[in-house]
């Protein structure tokens, strides 16, 4: 890390200072500084976009147990490769991320194996059984950034009711996936036109619509902060809004095929578009991206779950759910946001990607302040290409967006002051 | 007169042209099976498996006496006599039919989408004979089949298909060929079986058999379950029976020359009286008889045949 960098011309925009003006960055020693330090590596970002590095809070890196789909080492290349410094992990590992040694050993990994930062959740119940409590206080202590059961739902309230008022102890926030279980059944695509054509058993809006109002009426009796995960739904977004403006302490996140793709896609029967929640219909995107427009979503992620082909090539109801995310996030939330909707602007998506991520886990990054980290991402909005999945570094290739064309990328990201990859050379190590 | 395809996985998937095409191949084909010697040897040489992972025993012998009268050779796997059963994938266990120069595979499975996901990763044909409740394609051309046979014509006819719709593959292939070749449909029964979202498939919904029984050309009786799983979408066949089922005092408000269909198989006394499935107007054996020819006509289509005109006939 005894290293210095100097970057150049480029826009620099940085919403946790209200910065966006054609500025210089200095990095030294992993850290943003205001002085250009002698014999720095000079970067050229002219007519480029400088912003703090990204930051996604919703990743499953797989490690430990199912390390043929992908390792933290292989989820953190897809993380550089996609502009992302910053990334959390989901606890639904083998084993569960649900004990201070399973935390222990991710931290490890992480520290020796990942190229940016990995943080890691806990499980709020044990073995996500939605029954016992995790260890919460001892998982605090480990480090953890979060409580989630994400890829299940805590379907007993007093069960869940309770987990939001223990974890209020230790000022961490509580993830959910929203999915009522009874009315999701055995579906396995969202349940409307689609899944009728298709024969395929549906996997209602209205399932998530349950559970998003619950954690509003959990987040608003218990004062603590719910965020929901991944919202799919028109009506899950009204929900929100509404309890946002009554001063509610919840917060929801969109992932890119959730205001990308709708169900019609899965008429090939493509397991590559099988995702939980599903991909729903047009007036679902624009409902999300609308949510997003006017601050009632606040955070961007990827969901960023790999699979091998292998399990993905099997029958339709058979495949896991799930899709690789971190490649594609960015240029996916550009294309449609910035480019195709013109719904918010870039200072603004680079907000839903740094500083509130950051400021719902209490992390200290999402920021260019002088004094931290020196995470980076140099960005192009207007960079067109077109994805190819043999070209991710993750070990699984269950992308939906092979072969898209899109508008935005990352073209070098920085962690701890270090390049770990760029456009032109690939990675550094 | 055109059919460019090596599968048949969906009504879905084809216009009204191609499907028009089958049914007058079957038509031609129809004579082979009235006649004394019921074979031709359009097949002679292939070899058709007939993978049925989920059990049947009208479709696989239609099947099979199909893939006979064409002169091929034919193999029977079950689920339980496969490797499906050690923990195969359905995927390699259909690579391994291919390896063994399979020419077609006729493929029932639970799973909606396993003929496509088949047919887009192998050589050999794949004939979706039923996957899960998305398609059962030669039912489908059968009641088309049946119906333009007995009435002459499809354009303008009134279906009512009435039973569990939702969970059918042979409600939804009927919904796609009659829509495509002008049949006005009518989906009949309870709103948890008959939901709202079939409405973009052109067809119309009612929830009471009563309203259709004067209007209708054609009555499509589908066989009611009471599973295990179908419990908290009715309470029970009695209740089914009497809101729903073709009794004899509604079969007699039946237009005089109404057809009653059924595809089998029937539970007498509940969604169909006895009487009346033995009755005035039942072409339910019928039915059957013309799934023999349609489905040597997909057989054959697929096979790379040409389309036969139903002039074809006396060949």
């Amino acid at each position: 890390m005894n290293h210095s960098l100097h970057i150049t011309g480029g826009r620099v925009i940085d919403p946790a200072n209200g910065i966006d003006e054609i500025r210089d960055i200095n990095v030294r020693d992993g850290i943003l500084v205001h002085e250009k330090s002698p014999h720095a590596e000079v970067i050229d970002a002219t007519g480029k976009v400088v912003s703090p590095g990204l930051i996604d809070i919703h990743v499953h890196f797989r490690e430990p147990g199912q390390s043929h789909k992908e390792t933290i080492a292989t989820g953190a290349r897809c993380a550089a490769f996609g502009g992302f410094t910053t990334v959390v992990c989901m606890p639904n590992t083998s084993p569960v991320a649900d004990s201070p040694s399973t935390i222990a050993w991710i931290q490890e990994r992480a520290a020796t194996t990942a190229c940016v930062n990995v943080f890691c959740t806990g499980a709020i119940t044990r073995g996500l059984a939605g029954e016992e409590m995790s260890p919460i206080g001892a998982l605090a202590q480990a480090g953890v950034v979060a409580l989630t059961d994400d890829g299940r739902c805590i379907q007993n309230h007093g069960v869940m009711r309770r987990a939001v008022e223990y974890a209020r102890q230790f000022g961490l926030p509580v993830m959910d996936h929203c999915q009522e279980a009874t009315l999701s059944a055995d579906g396995v695509m969202n349940e409307g036109e689609w899944s009728t054509r298709l024969g395929l058993p549906g996997w209602p809006a209205l399932a998530e619509d349950l559970i998003v109002a619950r954690n509003i009426l959990l987040a608003e009796e218990t004062g603590h902060p719910i965020h929901c995960q991944h919202i799919s739904s028109a009506r899950s977004v009204r929900l929100l809004r509404e309890a946002r403006l009554r001063g509610v302490p919840i917060t929801a996140e969109a992932c890119p095929h959730h205001i990308s793709l709708t169900d019609e896609r899965l008429k090939t029967f493509d397991t590559n578009f099988k995702v939980n929640p599903p991909l729903r219909t047009p007036a679902d995107i624009d409902a999300i991206i609308a949510g997003i427009a006017d601050g009632t979503i606040s955070i961007l992620a990827s969901d960023h779950a790999p699979h091998a082909t292998y399990e993905k090539e099997v029958e339709f109801d058979q495949a896991p759910f799930g899709m690789l995310g971190l490649e594609t996030e960015l240029a996916v939330f550009l294309e449609i946001l910035l480019h195709q909707r013109k719904a918010l602007t870039l200072p603004q998506i680079i907000t839903l990607l740094t500083v509130n991520p950051a400021k719902l886990l209490r992390l200290d990054r999402g920021t260019l302040s002088v004094g931290a980290p020196a995470d980076i991402t140099i960005l192009d909005p207007d960079h067109s290409w077109t994805y190819d999945r043999n070209d991710s570094p993750s070990l699984s290739r269950n992308t939906p967006f092979h072969e898209f064309a899109l508008r935005g990328r990352a073209l070098t990201t920085i962690v701890g002051g270090k390049v770990v990859w760029d456009l032109e050379s690939g990675f550094r190590s | 007169m055109n059919w460019q395809h090596k599968d048949l996985c969906a009504l879905a998937d084809h216009t009204a042209q191609e499907l028009m095409t089958i049914l007058d191949t079957a038509t031609a084909f129809k004579g082979v099976g009235e006649r004394n010697l019921k074979k031709v040897p359009a097949l002679r040489g292939k070899t058709l498996v007939n993978f049925f992972i989920e059990p049947s025993t009208r479709t696989r012998i239609s099947f099979e006496l199909a893939a006979m009268r064409l002169s091929a050779d034919v193999v029977n796997i079950s689920a339980s006599a496969s490797s499906l059963e050690k923990g195969e994938t359905l995927l390699d266990t259909a690579r391994n039919l291919e390896a063994l120069r399979a020419d077609l595979i006729v493929i029932r499975h639970k799973s909606a989408g396993s003929a496509r996901f088949l047919a887009d990763r192998l050589n050999a044909s794949v004939i979706n004979a039923g996957d899960g409740a998305h398609e059962h394609p030669t039912q489908g051309l059968l009641d088309a089949f049946t119906i333009r046979e007995k009435l002459g014509h499809i354009e303008g006819v009134r279906v009512a298909i009435v039973g569990d719709i939702l969970f059918s593959r042979v409600a939804r292939s009927n919904i796609q060929l009659l829509t495509k070749l002008g049949a006005k449909v009518t989906l009949v029964g309870p709103p948890t079986l008959v939901p709202a979202s079939f409405s973009p498939l052109g067809v119309e919904i009612a929830h009471s058999i009563d309203e259709v029984l004067e209007e209708s050309d054609v009555i499509n009786l589908l066989r009611i379950q009471h599973e295990r799983q179908r419990k908290e979408y009715f309470p029970g066949v009695g209740e089914y029976s009497a809101r729903f089922g073709l009794t004899k005092k509604r079969a007699g408000r039946l237009k005089e020359n109404c057809l009653i269909m059924h595809p089998g198989p029937m539970n007498r006394g509940v969604e169909i009286d006895s009487a009346v499935a033995d009755g005035k107007g039942s072409v339910i054996l019928d039915q059957v008889t013309n799934g023999l020819a349609v489905r040597m006509a997909v057989l054959y289509l697929c096979s790379g045949g040409a389309p036969m005109a139903s002039s074809a006939t006396d060949q």
